[in-house]
C-alpha cells in the first residue's frame, strides 16, 4: 500500500520556534542540477526585526552563562549533528562520500570551537603589568547581537560563521545561503534540540539584498558579519549603514572552509573590558 | 431611559435589578470583534499620526514599591519632553506619597498628575482611610484620582456598597477627575465588566479604567471594547460623556494603535483625544518613541538609545 508522502515544511527559526514568514511568502529551492527540492520561507524585514528582538532577549542569559556551559552546549550540538549525518549528507546532495565528508567537517568544526569556549579568555585576555599596586585584568566580553550573512556553503560555511560568534557569548541573526537554505533549517532543528537557549541563534531564509540592509541599519544590532555577501555594492552599503551605531563589521571574504579556521572569527566580535583592582583590599 | 436612571441607585435591589437587566455580553462575539479590529493595518503617515496621538494619551506610570522621588522626577522630565520632538504625554501616574514630588517637577507644564488612591491596588481598607488618602492626594496637587472598586463587594452582589464608596471618593476628589479602576482581571466575566462599568458611571466616575496593572490579564482588547461600548451607551442614555483608560499589558506600539482603532470604531472619534481616552503604561512610551524614530530615520531603533526607566 502506498503511503501519503509527508514532506517537511521549511520555516524560519526565531526565538527557538519555527514560525512561517510574517509575510506569508516562500520561494522554490532547486538542486544544483535544477530539480525542485522544496519551498523555503522568504523572510521579510519584519521577520528580521523579530529575530533581533529574540536575539536581544536571549543575550543576557547566554552571555551570562559560564563559558564551560556554552562549550558543553556546543559539544551537544555536534553530538546531535553526528546523529543526523546521513540526513545532512542527503540534503547537501552531490556525491555521497563528498557530502559525508562535508558533514563530518562541520561536526569537527563545532567541536573545535566548543573547546575554545573557556580558553579564549586566556589567550585573548591578559593580566597587565601596571606601575602601581593594582591587578589590571583585561577580559574579552561578547559584543551583543551579531547579524550574519552566511556564505554559500550551506552547512560547513554556516557552522563556521555561527559557532565562533556564539561560543564567546554573542547571540546572532543569520541570513542563510540564498540558493541553498534547506540545510540551515535542518541545522536549526539540531540547535533546537541541543539545549541551546531559544533566540541565541535565529535563522532567516530569503534574499540577502532584502534582509541585509535592514539588519545593517538596525540600531539594536552590535556586530555585522558580511562574509556571505556576494554583491560588493550591497556589502559597501551595508557597511556604511552599520557605521551609524558603530557596529563591528566583518567584510566579505572568499574563504576556504576546510582550512584551519584560526581564532580571528571569535575575536572579531569580542570587546575587551579592563578592570583595575587594588591589591590587598 | 434618563428618567429611570435617577433612582436606580436607591437601594441594593434597585441597582441589582438595573445592572442585571443590562443585556449580556456575547463573549465569543466580543472576542472576535476585538480581534478583527486588531487586524487593521495602519501605515506610514497615518501611523505617524497615530503614534503621536498615542503618546499624547499616555498616562506615564510608575507604581512600584521601589519608587523614589528621584525616579518620579526623572519620569516627569520625560513626560514633558519624551524626546525627538514628540508631544508631551497626558499625565503621570504615581502613588499618593509621591504626588507632591511630581507636582513640583511638573509645575507650569500641561502634564497632569494622576494619583492612585483608596488602598491601591487591592482596595482593602476602610472607607475613611480611602477618603483621607484621596483628600491628601488632591491637596498635594493631584488633578486626577485613580480609585479601585471593592471587587469583593461587587462579586458578592453588594452593589450599593461599591456605589456608595465611589460617590464618597468622588465627593472627596473635589475638582479632581475621578478614574474608577474596575480590575477586570478579577471580575471573572464580561457581563460583570459591563455591569461594573455602568455602576461606576452611575456613581459619578469621570473615567473608567480597566486594571491596576498588578493582576493578569489586564487590559485585553475585548475588555476595552466592552467598556467603550458602555461609555457610548451611557452617553446615549444620559448625555454625559465618560472617558476610558485601558491600563496594564499595553507594551507595544501595535497594542496602542489597536486600542485607538477600538476607540474609533466603538465609541467614535469624540473619544479620540487625551481628554477622553488614556493609555496607562510605563514601557509603552519607549516603544512608541522607538517606532517614531524608525519612521523618521528609516532604520529600526534600539533600546540603547532611549532612557531606562
Amino acid at each position: 500500500m502506498s503511503r501519503l508522502s509527508v514532506r517537511k515544511t521549511y520555516k524560519l527559526y526565531i526565538g527557538g520556534a519555527f514560525p512561517r514568514s510574517e509575510s506569508g511568502r516562500s520561494y522554490p529551492v532547486t538542486s544544483a542540477k535544477g530539480d525542485f527540492l522544496a519551498n523555503a520561507s522568504l523572510a521579510s524585514r519584519k521577520d528580521a526585526r523579530d529575530a533581533v528582538v529574540a536575539a536581544r532577549k536571549a543575550f543576557a542569559g547566554w552571555s551570562g552563562a559560564t563559558p564551560y556551559n556554552r562549550g558543553q552546549i556546543l559539544y551537544r550540538v555536534a553530538e546531535m549533528l553526528e546523529g543526523r549525518r546521513a540526513q545532512f549528507a542527503d540534503e547537501l546532495g552531490g556525491g555521497k562520500r563528498a557530502a559525508l565528508e562535508r558533514v563530518d567537517a562541520a561536526i569537527d568544526r563545532l567541536v573545535w570551537y566548543a573547546g575554545w569556549s573557556d580558553k579564549i579568555a586566556a589567550l585573548h585576555g591578559a593580566a597587565n603589568p601596571v606601575a602601581g599596586p593594582y591587578f589590571n585584568l583585561s577580559t574579552p566580553e561578547p559584543t551583543g547581537v551579531v547579524a550574519i550573512v552566511a556564505p554559500a556553503d550551506p552547512l560547513l560555511g554556516l557552522v563556521s560563521v555561527v559557532a565562533p560568534v556564539i561560543v564567546t557569548g554573542n547571540t546572532c541573526v543569520v541570513v542563510a545561503s540564498e540558493p541553498a537554505p534547506l540545510p540551515s533549517i535542518t541545522l536549526a532543528e539540531v540547535l533546537a534540540t541541543s539545549d541551546l537557549p531559544g533566540g541565541v541563534v535565529n535563522i532567516l531564509t530569503g534574499r540577502q539584498a532584502e534582509l541585509a540592509p535592514w539588519l545593517s541599519a538596525h540600531m539594536d544590532v552590535n556586530g555585522l558579519d558580511l562574509t556571505g555577501v556576494a554583491d560588493p555594492d550591497l556589502a559597501l552599503s551595508c557597511e556604511q549603514a552599520a557605521a551609524e551605531n558603530l557596529k563591528r563589521v566583518a567584510r566579505p571574504v572568499e574563504e576556504d572552509w576546510s582550512a584551519d579556521p584560526g581564532i580571528a572569527r571569535m575575536t572579531r566580535f569580542l570587546e575587551t573590558k579592563t578592570v583595575w583592582h587594588p591589591i590587598g583590599v | 431611559m434618563t428618567t429611570s436612571l435617577t433612582d436606580v441607585a436607591s437601594s441594593d435591589a434597585a441597582l441589582r435589578a438595573f445592572l442585571h437587566g443590562l443585556p449580556g455580553v456575547d463573549r465569543v462575539g466580543a472576542d472576535q470583534r476585538a480581534a478583527m479590529l486588531g487586524t487593521r493595518s495602519i501605515k506610514t503617515t497615518a501611523k505617524a499620526q497615530a503614534i503621536d496621538l498615542a503618546i499624547s494619551m499616555v498616562d506615564l506610570t510608575t507604581l512600584e514599591g521601589a519608587d523614589t522621588a528621584g525616579k518620579v522626577r526623572a519620569m516627569c522630565a520625560k513626560a514633558v519632553r519624551p524626546g525627538g520632538g514628540a508631544p508631551s504625554v497626558a499625565a503621570v501616574c504615581v502613588y499618593p506619597d509621591l504626588v507632591a514630588v511630581a507636582a513640583e517637577a511638573l509645575a507650569g507644564t500641561p502634564v497632569k498628575i494622576a494619583s492612585v488612591a483608596t488602598a491601591f491596588p487591592s482596595g482593602r481598607s476602610t472607607l475613611d482611610v480611602k477618603i483621607a488618602e484621596t483628600e491628601r492626594a488632591v491637596a498635594d496637587g493631584a488633578h486626577e484620582i485613580d480609585m479601585v472598586i471593592d471587587r469583593g463587594a461587587f462579586l458578592s452582589g453588594r452593589y450599593k456598597k461599591v456605589y456608595d464608596e465611589i460617590t464618597a471618593v468622588k465627593a472627596a476628589c473635589g475638582d479632581a477627575h475621578l478614574k474608577v479602576i474596575l480590575e477586570t482581571g478579577e471580575l471573572a466575566t464580561y457581563d460583570n465588566v459591563r455591569r461594573a462599568s455602568w455602576l461606576a458611571m452611575l456613581a459619578g466616575a469621570d473615567f473608567i479604567k480597566t486594571s491596576t496593572g498588578k493582576v493578569s490579564p489586564a487590559a485585553t482588547p475585548s475588555v476595552t471594547l466592552i467598556m467603550l461600548e458602555a461609555v457610548r451607551d451611557f452617553r446615549a442614555a444620559t448625555g454625559r460623556q465618560i472617558g476610558v483608560k485601558p491600563a496594564g499589558g499595553i507594551r507595544t506600539t501595535k497594542d496602542a494603535i489597536k486600542n485607538l482603532v477600538l476607540v474609533n470604531e466603538t465609541a467614535g472619534d469624540d473619544w479620540l483625544t487625551p481628554e477622553w481616552f488614556r493609555l496607562g503604561a510605563s514601557s509603552l512610551l519607549n516603544d512608541l518613541l522607538m517606532q517614531r524614530e524608525k519612521l523618521a530615520t528609516g532604520r529600526y531603533a534600539g533600546p540603547d538609545y532611549f532612557t531606562l526607566d
